[in-house]
């Protein structure tokens, strides 16, 4: 007779959705970003972009060598290369980058047991490592097409701001933060993936207009309020960094939490904080409350505890 | 064994306190310190030189004490002894040495409260005769200088491109400034520890040498975890101790 079953341990269904799936989703949908970064910023964007993936992708393929087990095909590498390059000033010389990308890989990812390990984002605690380390070339923004602050900045300082051409991106910044509509087109074509979904963006990004509005100082300022949606990372952050699988909570109740607290500190760092932007600092922050926040809003079991459903 | 591998003799103790039992890389004592103030090589050095001192003294004097001090309250005795040293030291360096005393701040006070110091005053001196304690003392304290001096000088060098106040590196090199900053402390920390037990478990893998085990060879093979060792020992069927090569 012919067998019709197999006996097999779990898991018995498997979804087609593979990791390097993903990763090339994330790559594809940030390319509009890059593309706009390059344009805006010239060819030492592109310097800067290659290098920086360059480095990151060495170093997965160097430390997989290393412990015999190559992880590097999964892309992964090359997101955190390219998110980390967005997250730099043109400005910055060129090395930083791959030092950047050096430590991402290595200290972040790696050294805690590489992708799904890692307990922060590697490309923004990279980008916070340079940050602390260079002050001073990492928050020089000024460059060929664009001299002066950012529109942060300006804004915190009390200038007016141009809001059109900062949800265009003709602003200067990091190489791909400041163009809003770009880093919105690719967002959209991940949440139509299903890549990611706006639980985490939307949670964040509302928490922090009501936070603004409440704390701003400016009440109903609607070109104050747009000018802060739409400057420094926040675009950036909400729909590619913080929905990062690794580090965000995977139960829904606590990707709304984790939203929520995201806008909340963002909005702490930028009012009340002595720098403009706090986008960085926020989601590392967020990522190592995911563990906690995780742990509080795990969904109860089918059947287990609840006084209510103890029979009397 | 040779003379200085004999337990409790000055050879071994200092070996004990600077490479086997190193406070700051294998027993992972006096953390607070170490993060705090290794900013530069001579402030590690300085920290590890005034912990020293304290620490030698303090073994002496907690040893001969050690039939009068009661046992219910030796804590607060080996309190008063260390706090009566860390006070001469302190105001010693801000006589001789201000420069360091301004450096180190709030952290020479504190080596009271150093948990080196309490842990070898508890664990060795108050059970063991005054001279092999005065040397665990020394021992450990060079063990803490060596460390807090290896920190400093990799944090210095990196952060700022110096070491003792020498520029080493080439002028075009860009000071990394984290490695000053408290993050640095835990990267270099961690990154020595990593290496320290590196070139331990290597020495362990290819070794015959039961001195290269990490917690001392405890001459009891069954309930021994390391397998660098290239001895066993065992009683055979007879009950006869076998030791055997391999």
């Amino acid at each position: 007779m012919e067998k019709r079953w197999r006996v097999s341990s779990n898991p018995h269904v498997r979804s087609k959705v593979t990791t390097n799936g993903i990763m090339m989703a994330v790559v594809l949908a940030l390319l509009p970003a890059t593309g706009f970064g390059i344009y805006n910023f010239g060819f030492r964007a592109l310097l800067h972009i290659l290098i920086t993936v360059a480095s990151t992708v060495i170093m997965e393929f160097l430390f997989g060598l290393y412990k015999k087990k190559l992880t590097v095909t999964d892309l992964s590498a090359v997101v955190t290369g390219l998110l980390l390059a967005l997250n730099l000033p043109v400005g910055a010389p060129l090395w930083m980058g791959a030092l950047g990308g050096v430590f991402a890989i290595l200290v972040v990812k790696m050294l805690f047991g590489g992708l799904g390990q890692n307990f922060m984002n590697p490309a923004l605690a990279a980008r916070c490592f340079l940050l602390i380390s260079f002050p001073a070339q990492m928050t020089n923004f000024v460059c060929d097409a664009y001299t002066g602050a950012t529109p942060l900045t300006a804004l915190k300082a009390g200038e007016a701001v141009n809001v059109t051409d900062m949800i265009l991106g003709r602003t200067a910044g990091t190489i791909g933060e400041t163009s809003m509509i770009a880093l919105i087109i690719g967002a959209c074509f991940l949440i139509l993936l299903g890549v990611i979904d706006l639980r985490i963006p939307g949670s964040y990004i509302v928490s922090f207009a009501v936070f603004v509005l409440l704390f701003g100082g400016r009440g109903l300022d609607l070109p104050y309020l747009s000018a802060q949606l739409a400057g420094g990372g926040l675009m950036l952050g909400a729909f590619f960094m913080a929905t990062d699988y690794v580090t965000r909570p995977i139960t829904v109740k606590g990707q709304y939490v984790f939203g929520i607290f995201l806008g909340i500190m963002t909005g702490i760092f930028r009012i009340f904080g002595p720098g403009a932007e706090g986008v960085s600092y926020a989601i590392i922050l967020g990522n190592l409350l995911a563990p906690l926040i995780e742990k509080v809003t795990m969904p109860r079991a089918f059947g287990k505890g609840g006084a209510a459903h103890v029979r009397k | 064994m040779s003379k200085t591998n004999r337990p409790d003799s000055a050879g071994e103790r200092l070996i004990n306190g600077l490479i086997k039992e190193n406070p700051t890389f294998v027993l992972m004592l006096g953390m607070c310190p170490t993060l705090a103030v290794t900013t530069s090589a001579i402030n590690g050095f300085g920290m590890g030189a005034t912990t020293l001192a304290v620490l030698a003294l303090s073994n002496l004097i907690i040893s001969l004490l050690r039939g009068i001090i009661p046992n219910k309250v030796r804590i607060p005795a080996f309190i008063v002894i260390i706090a009566s040293f860390v006070t001469v030291v302190q105001l010693l360096l801000e006589a001789y040495i201000p420069f360091l005393n301004d450096a180190l701040g709030v952290y020479i006070p504190l080596i009271v409260v150093n948990c080196i110091i309490l842990g070898r005053a508890e664990s060795y001196a108050y059970s063991h005769a005054p001279i092999p304690s005065l040397f665990d003392g020394i021992g450990m304290g060079l063990g803490f200088t060596v460390a807090l001096t290896c920190i400093g000088a990799v944090r210095e060098l990196l952060g700022t491109g110096e070491i003792f106040g020498f520029r080493v590196m080439p002028g075009a090199y860009t000071p990394i400034g984290i490695f000053v900053l408290a993050p640095g402390a835990f990267f270099v920390l961690a990154a020595l520890c990593a290496l320290q037990n590196y070139v331990k478990a290597k020495g362990a893998r290819a070794g015959k040498d039961t001195g290269k085990i990490g917690s001392g060879c405890s001459e009891d093979c069954l309930n021994c975890g390391e397998t660098g060792c290239g001895r066993r020992k065992f009683y055979d069927d007879s009950d006869d101790l076998v030791v055997e090569e391999l």
